[in-house]
Order: structure tokens, then sequence, then C-alpha cells
């Protein structure tokens, strides 16, 4: 009875000072929000100024604003195959039909012929954002980058389906609000039966908006920390790792690339790994995304820091180890979602059991040039990373990010200037 | 017809808006009478014969502005019409906007009929079209096409797929 006594004392402690550190961290979070704090988010303070689902990201720009805004709670990519009819102009036709939906919708307004405008009211961020594969590009007879077309084979890794893979063109909705998403996704892929076919649709999530403070990393379903060292929208590594210049096609600068993979997650095999082990097949932390060579999430990994025994602390194949670059210019920029789909009808996990999951990340990245920044780290961690034990890239695919467009402009019409 | 040139030079100034890529900013000059915002016609083949264009008319001015007349420079014969308890009627008197106010052109209300299809409209393809008002003044603005299978209320039967000559035929002439 005494022990269940000093327990309960303890347990009423406990929550009295986790309601006072809640209260300080709730003062915290609305600083961050508000952009007060030295290396916040750069997002605006949407709830201490009124309702998120008012907020929004103004679509015309020199940049696709899906680029360079924080991604969203929630994201859906459409991928289409063009009809045979679809020829250059009536590409153009479509470009523009499909800037139209985005550009009055993310801003909150129905589109045109829309009948549920009321959908549209509460964009919540959310952003449109469309690529064009080899097949398009060819079709307008623009240069087409070199990059542009389907990523080398990585046989030691990929089981790649098609159903999951490459589209003429692409188009990633990410905001906070998945209502707003839907309604954009459903007037796109209504205004585009005349031109294409929709390949494929894919979707993913991250936290809900509000669960942590803006510009928190975000956490796979591995329950890892996920993509801690990426450049954030707007610095000076962002910039150069993503944009295309001078040494593009014309019609692409100020544009960039996306690189995106689906990735299956092999969580019953993850059930398999210890704590320890988990942490060092990435080579960061589990409870806060530090190196497991000490500091903070933000802090550089020490690939040569060694232990008593003489061993670096950081497994050479751990997947920081693999993927790192020292210039961030020659990165590239992630943006992942993940996806937890239905279970598909009779799969099986790797012991043979009936499959209890069907998750995993939709691996998107940003970069400038994606033979020169995407495809040797690809090389590096198809050749050894401690993490495609329990990983499989099922799709890929490859587009070009054509620059934003000012009002009256649609994007990618700078392919048939 | 012989006064088309003198009209649409004079529209060419008083020129409203573009269709397309959400710049529903209004651009008409200051000296136009009515601002056209959100045009769009819907899609049709040439068996449906017919089509309807739609928008927002606003009226920047103090006094009412009719509009009498509506026509395109790619299109033979426009009609302005109104669906009054489901069904089609050419306006006559021309339609009016009243002063600081707007007129929503919309399937199932007012509505511009497009009554000659030489040719298909197809998805995303730009409709030129010029109102003519009462004083003599005109608008133009472009209307973008889009896919659109609302507007057909007084239709029950239609089931999706069963979308035969005569049903189409029987939308077109009664719908917008």
């Amino acid at each position: 009875m005494g022990a269940t006594d000093r327990t309960g004392v303890s347990r009423r402690r406990l929550l009295l000072g986790g309601a006072a550190a809640g209260a300080g961290a709730a003062v915290t979070l609305g600083a961050e929000r508000a952009g007060l704090l030295p290396g916040s988010a750069t997002e605006p303070a949407a709830d201490t100024a009124g309702i998120n689902g008012e907020r929004i990201v103004p679509f015309h720009g020199a940049h696709q604003a899906g680029v360079t805004s924080a991604p969203g709670a929630y994201a859906t990519y459409l991928a289409f195959d063009l009809l045979d009819s679809t020829d250059r102009e009536r590409l153009r036709a479509w470009l523009r039909l499909l800037s139209d939906d985005a550009a009055r919708i993310t801003q909150g307004r129905g589109a045109l012929a829309d009948l549920e405008p009321e959908l549209a009211v509460r964009p919540a961020g959310l952003t449109a954002t469309f690529g064009l594969g080899r097949e398009a590009v060819r079709r307008t007879g623009a240069e087409e980058p070199a990059w542009l077309g389907p990523l080398p084979a990585f046989p030691q890794i990929d089981a790649l389906e098609d159903r999951w893979s490459d589209g003429d063109l692409v188009v990633l909705l990410h905001g906070d609000d998945p209502t707003a998403i839907s309604h954009l996704a459903r007037m796109l892929v209504r205004d585009s039966r005349a031109f294409a076919t929709l390949r494929w649709r894919q979707s993913g999530f991250r936290r809900a908006y509000g669960s942590d403070a803006a510009g928190t990393t975000m956490r796979n379903l591995f329950g890892q920390v996920d993509g801690s060292t990426t450049p954030k929208p707007g610095s000076a590594d962002f910039d150069a790792a993503v944009w295309a210049g001078d040494d593009s096609p014309a019609w692409l600068r100020g544009g960039t690339s996306l690189v995106l993979r689906r990735i299956a997650m092999d969580l019953e095999g993850w059930d398999e790994v210890g704590r320890e082990g988990r942490e060092h097949s990435v080579g960061r932390r589990l409870s806060d995304g530090a190196p497991l060579t000490g500091g903070t999430e933000r802090d550089d990994v020490d690939l040569e820091a060694t232990d008593a025994s003489g061993f670096t602390v950081i497994n050479p194949a751990a997947h920081v180890a693999r993927s790192r670059v020292s210039d961030p210019a020659q990165g590239i920029v992630r943006i992942g979602f993940s996806y937890d789909d239905p279970v598909e009808e009779g799969a099986l996990d790797a012991a043979g059991r009936p499959a209890v999951s069907n998750v995993g990340l939709l691996f998107g990245s940003w970069q400038r040039d994606v033979d020169a920044q995407y495809v040797p780290m690809q090389r590096r961690l198809a050749e050894a990373d401690l993490l495609n034990t329990w990983t499989t890239p099922i799709g890929s695919g490859v587009w070009a990010i054509p620059p934003g467009c000012d009002e009256g402009g649609f994007v990618g019409e700078t392919l048939f200037a | 017809m012989f006064t088309r040139p003198r009209l649409l030079a004079t529209a060419a100034v008083a020129l409203a808006t573009a269709g397309l890529a959400g710049c529903a900013s209004d651009a008409a000059s200051a000296d136009a009478a009515l601002a056209v915002t959100d045009p769009w016609v819907k899609t049709a083949t040439t068996e449906d014969m017919m089509s309807a264009a739609f928008g927002v008319l606003a009226n920047t001015t103090d006094e009412d502005v009719t509009v009498v007349a509506a026509t395109s420079p790619q299109y033979p014969a426009l009609e302005l019409h109104e669906v009054v308890d489901g069904a089609m009627q050419e306006l006559g008197d021309g339609m009016v906007v009243p002063a600081h106010g707007e007129l929503v052109l919309e399937p199932g209300g007012f509505h511009i009929m497009i009554v000659e299809l030489p040719e298909a409209i197809e998805a995303g393809d730009e409709v030129e079209i010029t109102l003519e008002l009462s004083d003599g003044g005109t608008v133009d603005f472009t209307a973008t096409a889009k896919d659109f299978d609302g507007g057909n209320e007084e239709y029950h039967e239609r089931d999706g797929e069963d979308m035969d000559m005569s049903s189409d035929e029987a939308t077109a002439e009664h719908s917008h």
C-alpha cells in the first residue's frame, strides 16, 4: 500500500511538472510559429493569427511554390500519361488549364466550372508543383536536359513496379488540409481527361499540422528522425543545390528536378532489430536524431570519432556515412512523406506470414542536376547502406520542374518560348 | 458586319480580361464599362451543335449597362439566353448589369449561347467573344474551354455512359 501511495504521489508530481513544462513548451511553440525565435521555420504564424486553413501560399512567383514552401502535413502525387493526340499545342493548352486550376484553388477560390468552390476556401498552405517527363518535353520540341529520363538501374536494391513509376507529367500537391488537396486533385484529373490518362496516384503524410512546432524534422515510420541535414528553403545551401542555372536549358532556369522514389519499408523485419541496431543502421539517436557521436540533431556527424576499442562510432555502412556530402551544393534537398496503405491481397511478410503492414516513404528530392547530385549518392547507397536490409525501392521517376510563373502565365510556358 | 473593324478597335481599348492562369485580376481598363472575370465555355463536339459561355460581368460605372448582343470572330452566331424554370429562352432586350453591380453568367442561369459550331470546342481552347452594349461600346474577353458535365438539370434520364446522339442534341438545345 505504501509503495502504491508513493507511486501515486510521484505520478502526481510528474503530471504537475509535466503541466508546467507543457505551458513553457506552448509559449515556445507560439514564438516559433510567430518567427520570433532564431532558427525557427519561415512558415507564417498561421495559428496565432487565425485559422491555419486560411493560410495561403502564393501560387505565382519565380519558383514553383511547392518547392520553396515547407512541406505540408499531407501530400498527393499524380502522374499522367499523354494521349497520342496531345501534341505541342494541346500540351500547352493542358498546362494552362492545370495552372489555372492550381492558381485558383491554392488561393482559396473555386476553379472555373467548379461546382464545389466551398471546398477551396481552406487551402491551409496548399501548393501545386508541376513536372514534365522526357516525353512531354520532347513533344514541346524544347531542349531536353541530359538527366531527364529514368534513373540508371540499381540492381542491388531496386524492385521497381510500373504502377508506381514514371509518367509524362507529375503533380505534387502538399498542404495541411486533405480536403483541399482532394478537391484540387479532382479538378486537375477532371481537366486532364482530354489530354492524358492518370497513370498513378500516391498519397502520403507527415504529422498533422500543430502536432509539432513548425520546422520540426519529420519521423518516418521506422521511428527515425528523417531529413535532419536537408537544406531549408531560403537558405544559401538550398538555393545552390536546387535551382537550375546557366548550364541548364533556358526554359528550366529557376526550376529544378524531382526524383520520386517509393520506398517500401519492412516493418516486420525492423521489429527484429534492437534499439542499438536501429540507431547504428542510420548513425543517429532515435530519441532526437542527434548523431551517435554526440551533440544535437543539427550538429555534424563525426565519421572519424572512435570508441574505446578503436572502431569508428559511426559504422562506415551507416546511412549517414554513405549518404553524406561534404558540400551541400552537391547534395540533394529531400521532401519525404510516409505512406500507409492497405495490405495488398495475398501479401506476405519476409517470414512468409500474411503481411500486416504496407508502409514506406515517398522519398522526393529536388536537385538542379540529377546525374551530378542524385545518382552518385544513390550509387553509394545501393552499394552499401545498412538501411537497405529493410527498405526496397518499388517506384521511381524523374521529372523536370519548370520555374514558376507570373499572374497571367502558366507553369511550363518557358517550354514554348 | 462592316462596322466590326471599328467595334474591334474600340474593344481593344476596352479589353477586358484574359481567361486563364488564375488571372481573374479584373484586367479591364479603367474605361471599360464592364469587367469580365472567370470567363469559360463548355467544350462541345460538332454533333452537340451548341455550346455556351459563362463568367461574371461587373459594372464599374454609375449607370446600368445593357448587353444587347455577343459576337465571336470564331463562331458565326451567338445569342444571349436565360434559363427560367428549366427552360431556355433568348433575351430579346439584352442583359442588364446594374450600376456597381454584377451579373453572373452560369449554367442554369444567364449565359451566352454559341448556337452554331462549325468545329468542335476542345478543352483548353480559347474562344474570343465581344459583348456589344446598348450605348454602342464593346467589351472583349477570351473564354477558356473546360469539360463540364453539369447544367443539364432538365434532363433526368442521362446516365453518363448513355450519351447517344439524340440525348446529346437535346442536351445541347436546352442546356447551356
